[in-house]
C-alpha cells in the first residue's frame, strides 16, 4: 500500500502557516482563520483516511506492524548517525494523528468566533497553524532527532501563543517561563538522545524498539553512577518528556501558561503538546521496558503518581477557573504517566500502556471541551475568577450542558468517556502496586470534587447581577463544544465495546481483551460520587461552608493555595542564585579581572613610557652626564675584559 | 582570469573606483554595484565548484593559481579553494553585500567609509582563498587594520578607546601568529631544499613533536584572539559596541570566523599532534567560555553588549567543537561559523536599525517596539530563535552537529564539558527571551517612540538576504553538511592514527 | 723632548684640564661658562696631540697639524656657539642652560 501521501498531513498546516504568515495577516476577518482552518481540515481528512486504512485495511491479521510512510535523509551527522525526516505510522502515531487533527480543527473553528475583533487575528492563526504543523511532525517522527526537532518547534509555538497578548506583562512572563522551563527539560532530553544514540548507534525508533533485552544489555554495558548508560539516557529523555508534560517538579510553567488565549490552552495545554511527554515514553516503551529490567518505568510511575496527587490537591483550592483546569490537566497526565510506569509488556500485562493511550485519547476530548467551555464563559463574563461568576446556567445553556457532560466524563462517571479509561488505569495500577492504586483512587475522588466545585460555582451557587448580561456564544464557538461533548460521551464505550483499544493499541501490536473489574470500577465510581456530593454540599447554594473547611485545614490550605511555594523556590534558585550570584559574579569577573587585566597591560605600558620619557629631559647637561657615565662604564668594562 | 583572483580584484577595483566618486550617493551606489558583482561572482564560484565536483574532479583544491611573489624567500601568491572555503566565501559575500545596504545612510565621509569597509572585505576574501601562509597573513592584516579607522571615525560611544583596544589586542594576536608562521617556515624544507610558506606542501611534511609543541600555542592563541578565545575576548564587546552597524556585522559575522578558521586550517591542520596534546587545556577554556558568555549576556543591558557576549558564547562553541577531533564536531564547527556569521550579522543589522531610530541601545529605555516596528521586531524574534537553536533555522543545524560530534569523543573530560556547553542552550534562551520580552513586548514604554519610521527598502534587503540564508540553511542543511564533510576528509586523515 | 719634564707630567696636566672641562660642562649653568669648559676639553685634547707627537713620534708633524685643525675648528665652533647663545638670550632673556629644555620628550 502506498502511504507516501501521509507527508501532506503535517505539510498542509505548514502551507497554511506560510500563506497566512506572508500574505494573510492583513486580510480582513475571517479570511486568515478560514485559510488556517482549511489547511487543518485537509490534514484531518487525510488523518481519518490514514486511520481507516491503517487499522481496517492494511492490517487485518490482528497484529499491527509499524510502517514508514515516507523517509528521507535530512542531514548527515556521521557515517553511522543520520538525521532523517519521515512519517512513521504505527497504532499510537495514527491515534495521535486523529486526536491532534480533530482537536486542532475544532479549536481552529472555535477561534474564528473567539478571536473575532482581535487585532492579532491573522497572527493568531499563523501561530496556530505553526503549532499544528509542529505537533503533527512530532507525532509522526520516525526517529529521536526528528522528535527533538519538532519538540523544540512545539515549544516555540507554545511560547508564541502564550505570549500572544504581548502587551500584557503577565503574558510575557508566562511565555518566558514556559519556554525556559521546558527548555531546561529539553537540555536533559538532548543529552539523553546523545547518550542513547552513542551506545545504540541509531536514532531510529524501529531499530531502538526492535532491540532485544540482551542486545540492549550488551550495547549499554557501561554504567554511570550505578545505572546502566541506556537507563540513564532513557531517564534523561523522560525528564525532557516530564518538562513538556508538566510533571512535578517541572510543572510550574503550566498554570502560568493560561495567560494565553483560551483556545490555545484547549489545544496545547490540554490535548496535544502536554501529552507529548506521555507520547515519548509510549513511543520508546519497548525500550523502557527492556532496559535494566524496566527500572526507569519505576521512576516514571512514581513521578506520575506524585504529580497527579499534588496537582489534584492544588486544584481544589485555586480560584482562577483556567488554573483549576491546568492543574487538572497535570493531574490527568500524571495518571497517564502512572499507567505507563506500571505497565507490563506482553498480552494483558500491557494494559497500562493501552490504558494510558486510551486515557490520552478520551482526555483530549473532555479536557479541550472544558477549556473551550471555560473560554466561552470568560468570553461572556470577562473574568477568569470564579468569584465573579455564579448562576450562569440561565444565560449560557449550551455551555452549561456541555460543561456538565465534560465534568461527568473527567469525574469518571459511567457511561461517560473518562470512566472507561480511568478504570483501565486503576486496573493496571492495581495489578502492579496497590499503593499506586489507592493514590489513583484518591485522586479520582479529588478530581470529581474540584471539577464539580468548578461546575457548581460557575453555573449555580448564586444569582448575581452582571455588569453586562452574559449571553451564549456564537455558533462557531458552540458547535465545537457540541461536537466535543458528543465525543466525550461516546468515546469511552465505543472504544471499549465496539472498537476496543486493547485490539488496536498495545505495546507489542498484538491484541488482548479488555474487561471491567467490577469491584475496582465500583469503588472508583463511589469515590467519584462522594466527591460530587461534597462539592454539591459546599457549592450548590451560596454559603460559607467552603471558608469554614479552608479554615479547618489552616496552614495546609494556605500552602496548597500557594501551590506549595514551588514557584517561589524556583524563583529563588534562578533569580537569586543563577542570575544573582553566578551571572553577576561572572560579569564582575569579566569587567574587573579579564577586561581589567587587559586594561592593566595597556595602562602599564602607558605608565612605563610616561616614566621612561622623563629621561628625555631636554636638559643638555643631563645628556652629557649620561654620555660621560656611559663612557666611564664602557671604559671600566673594556679594561675589565682586557685585563682578564 | 582565475575566478578566485577575480574575487580579490573586484573589491580592489571597487576601492579604486570609489576614490573618484563624489558625494555619498555615488559612493554607496558604486559600493552596492561592486559588492553585488562580488555576490554574483561568488554564486558563480559556488556553481563552478559544484559543477567541477559533479564532473568527477576529486582534487582536494580547485581553481588553483600559483605565482611567485618573493623569489628569494620562496613566497608565492598561491590561491585555491575547497568546499569549506567556498562556503566561507559565500558567507562573506552575503554579509558584505548586506553590510553595504545596512550602511546606506552613512553620510559623513561616505566615500572613505566604503573604501575601508570594502578593504576589510577584500582582506577576508583573500584570507579564505590563500594557500600560502605569508599571503594569508598579508590578507589577514588587510582585514584587521581598517577596523581601527572604521571604529575610530564612524563609531559611537567611547570609540577611540574601543578602536585602540581592539586593534592592539588583535595586533598582539598577530604578533604571536607571526612567531608561529616563521617557526613553521624555518622548520620546513621542500624537496628543493628551500623553506616554504605553502600550506599544501607544509601539510605533507611532518614536524617534530617538540617543534609543534612549541609553536602550536602561538598559532592557536594568535588566531584565537580574533576568534574571541576566552580570556582574550574583551576587545569584542567594546569593539562591537562602538563600531558602526555594517562594521559590527562584518566583524562579528566574518572577521571573527577568520580566527576560528585559521586556528583550524593553520594551527590544527599543520600541527595535529600538538593540537591533540593541548586539547584538554583549550577544551576547558573554550567549554567554559560557552557558558560564561551566556551568563554574562544575561546581565548586560546594552543590546550590542548582549549580542557581543552571545557571540563569545557561540564562537566559543566553534573552538570547543574543534577540540573534539571528530568529523561530526568539525562539521559542526564549520556550520557554526556560517550560522553564527549570518545570525550575528542579522542581529547587528537589526540593532543598527533600532538604534538609528531610537538613538539608544539600552533595553530598559525601550519597550513595546513590536507594535511600532513590526517587521524589524518579528525579524529580531526569529533571529533570536535562530540563536537559541530553533529547528528549521541555521543555529539548530550547527549546534546539533557539534553536540553529536562532541559526544562521539568518549573522554570523560570531553563529556563533562559537553554537558556544560549544552547547558548553555538554556541560558541562551534566558537572555534572548529577556531581550525580546523587555524590548519588543509589553506596552510602549517611551512615548517618543510612538512614531518611529517604518522599515525602509534597503533595510528590507538586509533582512531578506540574511534571513533567507538563515532559513535556507536551517531547512536544507544536507548539501552544506555534505560539502563540508567532503572538505574535511584530508583534514581528518591528520587526526586518525 | 723637554728636559726634566716627562710625558706623564703633560698627561696629568691635560687629563686634569679635560676633566675640569667635563666637570664644568656638566655642572655650570651659564652657557658662556659651558663654552669655556668646552674650550678646556678641546685644548686638553690639542695638548695631548702635540705632546704625543713630540714624545713618541718626533719625526712626524701629524699631531701638531691636527692640533692646529682643532684650534681652527674650535674657533669656528665658538663663533657658531656664541651666535646660538646670543639668539638663546634673545628668546629666553637668559643664558642659563636650564632654560633650554624645550626639546624634551
Amino acid at each position: 500500500m502506498d502511504w507516501s501521501y501521509t507527508i501532506w498531513i503535517p505539510l498542509l498546516p505548514l502551507i497554511g502557516f506560510l500563506i497566512i504568515g506572508f500574505v494573510g495577516r492583513k486580510l480582513p476577518y475571517p479570511v486568515p482563520g478560514l485559510i488556517g482552518t482549511t489547511g487543518i481540515f485537509g490534514a484531518l481528512v487525510l488523518s481519518y483516511i490514514t486511520a481507516y486504512r491503517y487499522f481496517f485495511v492494511a492490517n487485518t491479521a490482528g497484529s499491527f506492524e509499524p510502517i514508514k510512510g515516507v523517509e528521507m535523509l535530512w542531514m548527515t551527522f556521521s557515517d553511522k548517525l543520520h538525521f532523517n525526516m519521515g512519517v512513521l505510522l504505527d497504532p499510537i502515531s495514527v491515534m495521535m494523528l486523529v486526536v491532534v487533527t480533530t482537536v486542532s480543527f475544532l479549536v481552529h473553528l472555535y477561534s474564528i468566533g473567539y478571536m473575532k475583533g482581535d487585532p492579532g487575528f491573522g497572527r493568531f492563526f499563523t501561530f496556530l497553524s505553526l503549532f499544528t504543523f509542529s505537533m503533527l511532525g512530532l507525532v509522526v517522527a520516525t526517529n529521536l532527532f526528528q522528535i527533538y526537532f519538532f519538540w523544540e518547534l512545539v515549544g516555540v509555538s507554545s511560547y508564541l501563543l502564550i505570549g500572544f497578548y504581548y502587551e500584557k506583562p503577565s503574558a510575557i512572563l508566562a511565555s518566558k517561563k514556559a519556554f525556559i522551563v521546558t527548555r531546561f527539560a529539553d537540555f536533559f532530553f538532548l543529552i539523553g538522545i546523545l547518550v542513547i544514540s552513542y551506545y545504540t548507534g541509531t536514532f531510529d525508533f524501529l531499530t531502538l524498539n526492535g532491540m532485544s533485552e540482551s542486545t540492549l544489555a550488551s550495547v549499554g554495558s557501561a554504567s554511570f553512577m550505578g545505572m546502566s548508560v541506556l537507563a540513564l539516557g532513557l531517564t534523561l529523555a523522560f525528564i525532557g518528556g516530564a518538562g513538556k508534560s508538566a510533571m512535578f517538579p517541572l510543572h510550574i510553567w503550566l498554570p502560568d501558561a493560561m495567560e494565553g488565549p483560551t483556545p490555545v490552552s484547549a489545544l496545547i495545554h490540554a490535548a496535544t503538546m502536554v501529552v507529548a511527554g506521555v507520547f515519548l515514553v509510549a513511543r520508546l516503551f519497548p525500550m523502557y521496558y527492556h532496559v535494566d529490567g524496566g527500572s526507569v518505568l519505576h521512576i516514571i510511575a512514581f513521578v506520575g503518581a506524585t504529580s497527579s496527587l499534588i496537582a489534584a490537591i492544588i486544584a481544589t483550592t485555586q480560584m482562577d477557573i483556567k488554573r483549576v483546569l491546568a492543574f487538572s490537566t497535570m493531574s490527568q497526565i500524571g495518571y497517564m504517566m502512572l499507567a505507563l510506569g506500571v505497565s507490563g509488556y506482553e498480552g494483558h500485562h500491557g494494559l497500562g500502556y493501552t490504558a494510558s493511550m486510551f486515557h490520552l485519547f478520551t482526555h483530549a476530548f473532555f479536557k479541550s471541551l472544558l477549556f473551550l467551555g471555560a473560554g466561552s464563559i470568560i468570553h461572556a463574563v470577562h473574568s477568569n475568577y470564579m468569584t465573579k461568576m455564579g448562576g450562569l446556567r440561565k444565560y449560557m445553556p449550551i455551555t452549561h450542558i456541555t460543561f456538565l457532560l465534560a465534568a461527568l466524563a473527567i469525574a469518571g462517571i459511567p457511561p461517560f468517556a473518562g470512566f472507561f479509561s480511568k478504570d483501565a488505569i486503576l486496573d493496571a495500577a492495581y495489578m502492579h502496586n496497590k499503593i499506586y492504586f489507592w493514590i489513583g483512587w484518591f485522586v479520582a475522588g479529588l478530581t470529581a470534587f474540584y471539577m464539580f466545585r468548578l461546575y457548581f460555582r460557575i453555573f449555580w451557587y448564586e444569582d448575581r447581577e452582571y455588569h453586562h448580561t452574559p449571553h451564549e456564544s456564537p455558533l462557531t464557538m458552540t458547535l465545537p463544544l457540541m461536537i466535543l461533548a458528543v465525543l466525550s460521551v461516546v468515546a469511552g464505550f465505543v472504544f471499549f465495546y465496539f472498537l476496543p483499544f486493547g485490539t488496536y493499541i498495545t505495546p507489542t501490536g498484538e491484541e488482548f481483551h479488555m474487561h471491567i473489574d467490577y469491584f475496582l470500577a465500583g469503588i472508583s465510581v463511589l469515590v467519584g460520587i462522594v466527591g460530587i456530593v461534597i462539592a454539591w454540599i459546599m457549592y450548590f447554594k451560596k454559603n460559607d461552608k467552603a471558608e469554614k473547611v479552608a479554615k479547618a485545614f489552616g496552614a495546609f490550605y494556605k500552602w496548597t493555595y500557594n501551590k506549595f511555594y514551588i514557584d517561589e523556590i524556583y524563583m529563588f534558585v534562578t533569580k537569586k542564585i543563577m542570575f544573582g550570584i553566578i551571572s553577576a559574579g561572572w560579569m564582575w569577573f569579566d569587567t574587573y579581572i579579564v577586561d581589567g587585566s587587559m586594561n592593566l597591560i595597556g595602562n602599564t605600558t602607558v605608565k612605563t613610557s610616561h616614566a621612561l620619557k622623563k629621561i628625555q629631559s631636554g636638559k643638555l647637561q643631563d645628556y652629557v652626564y649620561g654620555v660621560v657615565l656611559g663612557v666611564v662604564a664602557l671604559a671600566v668594562i673594556f679594561i675589565y675584559i682586557w685585563t682578564r | 582570469m582565475n575566478i578566485l583572483t577575480l574575487l580579490v580584484v573586484i573589491p580592489a577595483l571597487t576601492i579604486l573606483g570609489l576614490i573618484f566618486t563624489k558625494g555619498y550617493k555615488q559612493a554607496r551606489l558604486l559600493s552596492a554595484v561592486g559588492m553585488g558583482l562580488q555576490f554574483v561572482a561568488t554564486l558563480y564560484l559556488v556553481y563552478m565548484y559544484f559543477q567541477a565536483r559533479g564532473a568527477g574532479n576529486t582534487d582536494e583544491f580547485l581553481f588553483e593559481q600559483n605565482l611567485v611573489w618573493f623569489k628569494s624567500l620562496n613566497i608565492h601568491y598561491h590561491v585555491a579553494i575547497d568546499g569549506i572555503g567556498v562556503l566561507m566565501m559565500l558567507l562573506t559575500s552575503i554579509i558584505t553585500f548586506a553590510g553595504v545596504f545596512a550602511s546606506w545612510e552613512v553620510m559623513d565621509l561616505a566615500k572613505e567609509f566604503y573604501i575601508f569597509l570594502i578593504m576589510l572585505a577584500m582582506g577576508v576574501f583573500g584570507f579564505f582563498i590563500a594557500q600560502d601562509l605569508f599571503t594569508m597573513f598579508v590578507f589577514y592584516e588587510i582585514a584587521v587594520i581598517p577596523m581601527y579607522v572604521l571604529i575610530g571615525i564612524w563609531g559611537t560611544g567611547p570609540k577611540e578607546y574601543s578602536a585602540m583596544k581592539l586593534t592592539l589586542m588583535l595586533m598582539g594576536g598577530s604578533a604571536l601568529l607571526m612567531v608561529a608562521l616563521l617557526g613553521i617556515y624555518f622548520n620546513s624544507e621542500t624537496a628543493a631544499g628551500l623553506h616554504t610558506f605553502d600550506m599544501q606542501e607544509l601539510s605533507k611534511m611532518h614536524f617534530p613533536f617538540a617543534i609543534q609543541k612549541f609553536f602550536f600555542p602561538f598559532a592557536f592563541v594568535g588566531f584565537g584572539v580574533l576568534g574571541a578565545l576566552f580570556p582574550f575576548h574583551t576587545w569584542s564587546p567594546d569593539g562591537h559596541a562602538s563600531a558602526p552597524t555594517a562594521v559590527s556585522m562584518l566583524h562579528a559575522g566574518v572577521l571573527m570566523k577568520l580566527g576560528s578558521y585559521g586556528a583550524f586550517r593553520v594551527a590544527m591542520y599543520l600541527m595535529p599532534e600538538a593540537a591533540v596534546y593541548f586539547a584538554d587545556f583549550f577544551l576547558i577554556l573554550t567549554g567554559f567560555s560557552v557558558i560564561y558568555g551566556a551568563f554574562v549576556a544575561v546581565r548586560k543591558t546594552d543590546l550590542k553588549f548582549i549580542n557581543a557576549y552571545s557571540s563569545v558564547s557561540h564562537v566559543g562553541l566553534i573552538l570547543f567543537a574543534l577540540m573534539m577531533f571528530t568529523k561530526t564536531a568539525f562539521t559542526g564547527a564549520i556550520l557554526q561559523m556560517i550560522s553564527h556569521g549570518l545570525m550575528t550579522a542579522m542581529f547587528f543589522g537589526l540593532i543598527g536599525m533600532i538604534y538609528g531610530r531610537t538613538h539608544t541601545r539600552e533595553i530598559h529605555k525601550m519597550g513595546g517596539l513590536m507594535k511600532i516596528l513590526p517587521v524589524i521586531s518579528a525579524t529580531y524574534v526569529i533571529a533570536g530563535l535562530a540563536s537559541l537553536g530553533l529547528p528549521g533555522l541555521s543555529g539548530f543545524v550547527a549546534e546539533m552537529n557539534i553536540f553529536v560530534g562532541a559526544w562521539e569523543n568518549p573522554n570523560l573530560l570531553n563529556r563533562v564539558f559537553s554537558v556544560i556547553a549544552i547547558s548553555a542552550i538554556v541560558v541562551t534562551a534566558v537572555y534572548i527571551l529577556r531581550v525580546v520580552g523587555v524590548l519588543l513586548m509589553g506596552p510602549l514604554k517611551n512615548p517618543e517612540h510612538a512614531n518611529l519610521p517604518k522599515v525602509k527598502w534597503f533595510e528590507r534587503v538586509v533582512i531578506i538576504l540574511l534571513m533567507g540564508s538563515i532559513v535556507g540553511m536551517g531547512t536544507m542543511p544536507l548539501w552544506i553538511t555534505d560539502t563540508i564533510r567532503e572538505g574535511l576528509v584530508p583534514i581528518m586523515e591528520k587526526f586518525v592514527h | 723632548m723637554i728636559q726634566g719634564i716627562g710625558v706623564t707630567d703633560f698627561f696629568i696636566i691635560s687629563t686634569l684640564m679635560f676633566f675640569m672641562g667635563v666637570y664644568g660642562f656638566i655642572t655650570r649653568k651659564n652657557l658662556i661658562t659651558i663654552l669655556i669648559a668646552i674650550e678646556l676639553i678641546l685644548n686638553a685634547v690639542a695638548i695631548n696631540f702635540v705632546i704625543i707627537n713630540k714624545y713618541l713620534y718626533p719625526e712626524g708633524l701629524h699631531g701638531q697639524i691636527f692640533s692646529i685643525f682643532i684650534i681652527a675648528v674650535a674657533a669656528a665652533e665658538v663663533a657658531i656657539a656664541i651666535a646660538i647663545v646670543i639668539d638663546f638670550y634673545r628668546t629666553h632673556k637668559s643664558v642659563s642652560v636650564e632654560e633650554g629644555e624645550m626639546m624634551k620628550y
